[in-house]
């Protein structure tokens, strides 16, 4: 795996500790590696939505598993960012079902306006378009994910008053 | 109005809440269950009721259960297969978000006919806010003595959780979530052993979908017998169907099997007809995995019978003129819809999905996204569709998992019926270079062109 040169600040704080111990005793005391997923998820929420070798080397630690065991699951699982990512990311649905509502135009539109190409950043870190495969909301095309939450039946009004209530800090990413 | 058995209560306002699922008469199953009957009786209920898996394979719920190894003294385990990611359905992810306790529910009175004491739900990451309102769900059933140990007295013990994903399609293959619920990546594993002997923590593993367990309190709390009245011949009970595409009405609905297509599709009860108004051109019926089915198969099989929402009729005519049920995805498509184009983005989609396991499919799919993806954007050749169809059936049958089959299917399909689409991208480049080449001109408008060139 390629080393990356971001810095990450490492912060596990007691709310973040107290939150995985609880997770770590869903399952038998002798499968501590079962809640990888689960405490990674919560570990990436807490550190900016990214996680540096750093920190899935503290991860191993905890479930007292081998680093390997974290890296080989983390490359594997979309979800798991390894460099440093957008704070607001529009993570469009761009499966055929989608695609026949019109998402297509809209991510064309919302690249766009952000000043953007699929998969990059806007400058001042706020912003990041991907395409994704298929959330799941099929029915309520197009949509988008946007932290824990998805936002559906979207139009390019709603685009802008995304924009809009993401810069002014109005959007809530994670369900804690 | 057709029967509801799963979401009869779903407009009942609170319904999400544990007092109100109760009041209205929630968790009688686990009472009567737990109280009145074995765990064998359980079985033998949901076996009478031919109630079969929702997820998309279709097998009988019942039989499944009855597989698991109970002469080798190990613990037994139920996982729920909340990963629901096959492009099209969405009907799960509703069913937990809006009646949380039903699922609750069918897991406890589903564990307790498999002797297990220890079950997972297994989510999807991207359903994270669907994975808080479950865990909340167990908290308040946990509370209110529903979960734990000795649960209404009875001397049985059960521990639920939630286990959430984090984006891998893979993890819907049973042996791939078991793996993912042990902390590793999504590799199906070979079987034998199946998870019923072996699964999770080499333990035997019952793994259901969401449907299919929530489905279980009504049956007990009725009878098997009383569920396999509802629909016809071997195709028994309810269904939820995600409706979406080019449709009035698109959203999650409960039908009693053999409700016809035609219904299903028109009526306003359902989906009100087209959105657009334009004709209809092709329909996929259960999910991305099935064959496509073009406009003449849609509402009368090959022989002429009217097509119905059931897993045989579906099925009518095979491979060459048939579908599947599948999971219920039902994807409508008018004609401004490119066959070719929907194509290469299934085929995106199995590629990017592949676990990379298998030679077949890690590679296979990247061909078949590849070709297709040159063929759409007019720098296809004539021996490419013979190519693409070479490629699915190396890949169909020769993977550990069926996401290989999955990938397949679509692209055989797409080539058997709408072969002339094809061809007329490979020989008319300049005419399908906008993306959107057939909302002003669609196919049947242009199909002469390709006539008058076959030679």
């Amino acid at each position: 795996m390629e080393r990356t040169h971001h810095k990450q600040e490492i912060n596990m704080t007691e709310t973040l500790m107290n939150r995985i111990n609880e997770l770590i005793s869903h399952y038998p005391e002798d499968k501590k590696k079962s809640a990888l997923l689960p405490v990674l998820h919560e570990v990436q929420d807490a550190h900016d939505n990214w996680l540096s070798i750093e920190l899935m080397d503290k991860v191993a630690e905890i479930l007292e598993i081998l680093p390997i065991e974290v890296y080989e699951v983390a490359t594997f699982y979309t979800m798991f960012n390894l460099k440093p990512i957008g704070k607001y990311m529009f993570e469009f649905c761009q499966t055929s079902c989608c695609c026949l509502r019109g998402t297509e135009d809209l991510m064309d539109y919302t690249c766009e306006k952000l000043g953007v190409g699929i998969g990059e950043t806007t400058p001042d870190g706020l912003f990041e378009v991907r395409g994704v495969e298929c959330l799941g909301a099929c029915g309520y095309a197009p949509m988008m994910q946007l932290g824990d939450f998805y936002k559906e039946h979207l139009t390019r009004e709603k685009i802008d008053q995304l924009i809009a209530d993401c810069r002014d800090n109005k959007i809530i990413l994670h369900d804690k | 109005m057709s029967q509801k058995i799963l979401l009869d209560k779903i407009n009942v306002p609170g319904i999400k809440t544990y007092e109100v699922y109760r009041r209205e008469g929630g968790y009688a199953s686990v009472e009567k269950a737990l109280k009145s009957m074995t765990p064998d009786d359980v079985v033998e209920e949901v076996k009478k009721s031919g109630l079969r898996g929702r997820g998309g394979a279709g097998f009988p719920a019942g039989m499944k259960w009855s597989f698991i190894d109970k002469k080798s003294g190990k613990p037994r385990h139920l996982v729920c297969n909340a990963d629901e990611s096959e492009p099209g359905t969405f009907k799960d992810r509703y069913l937990m978000e809006f009646i949380p306790h039903l699922l609750i529910e069918g897991m406890i009175t589903s564990s307790f006919a498999l002797g297990a004491n220890r079950s997972y739900i297994y989510i999807r990451g991207e359903y994270m806010w669907v994975f808080k309102i479950l865990e909340r769900a167990i908290a308040e059933a946990k509370a209110a003595g529903w979960l734990g140990k000795n649960i209404l007295g009875t001397g049985y013990d059960l521990e639920l959780h939630v286990h959430c994903g984090a984006g891998a399609y893979i993890c819907g293959e049973e042996t791939a979530l078991i793996e993912s619920l042990e902390g590793k990546r999504g590799n199906p594993r070979i079987k034998p052993p199946f998870p019923a002997v072996s699964g999770l923590w080499a333990n035997p593993t019952v793994v259901n979908n969401v449907e299919t367990i929530a489905a279980v309190p009504w049956i007990v709390n009725n009878s098997g017998d009383d569920y396999a009245k509802i629909g016809i011949g071997r195709s028994t009970g309810t269904k939820l169907i995600s409706a979406s595409g080019n449709v009035k009405n698109p959203g999650v609905y409960e039908i009693e099997l053999g409700l016809s297509v035609d219904e299903f599709m028109n009526s306003d009860e359902y989906l009100g007809g087209m959105s657009s108004n334009r004709p209809l051109k092709a329909l996929v019926p259960g999910g991305s995995s099935v064959p496509i089915l073009p406009a003449d198969l849609i509402f009368k099989t090959a022989n002429g019978e009217d097509r119905l929402m059931t897993y045989e009729s579906l099925s009518d005519g095979g491979f060459a003129t048939g579908s599947m049920l599948g999971s219920g995805g039902f994807i409508v498509y008018d004609d401004t819809a490119c066959i070719v184009r929907n194509t290469w983005n299934f085929s995106r989609f199995y590629h990017h999905e592949s676990c990379g396991q298998c030679t077949p499919c890690r590679e296979g799919t990247g061909w078949l996204e590849k070709v297709l993806w040159r063929i759409e954007n007019g720098q296809g050749r004539e021996e490419d569709i013979d190519l693409l169809w070479s490629i699915q059936s190396k890949i169909e049958g020769n993977t550990i998992c069926p996401l290989g089959d999955a990938a397949s299917w679509p692209v055989a399909a797409a080539i058997r019926h709408f072969r002339e689409e094809f061809e007329y991208h490979v020989r008319f480049p300049e005419r399908i270079k906008n993306r959107d080449h057939f909302v002003n001109e669609p196919f049947e408008k242009v199909r002469h062109l390709i006539a008058k060139q076959t030679v």
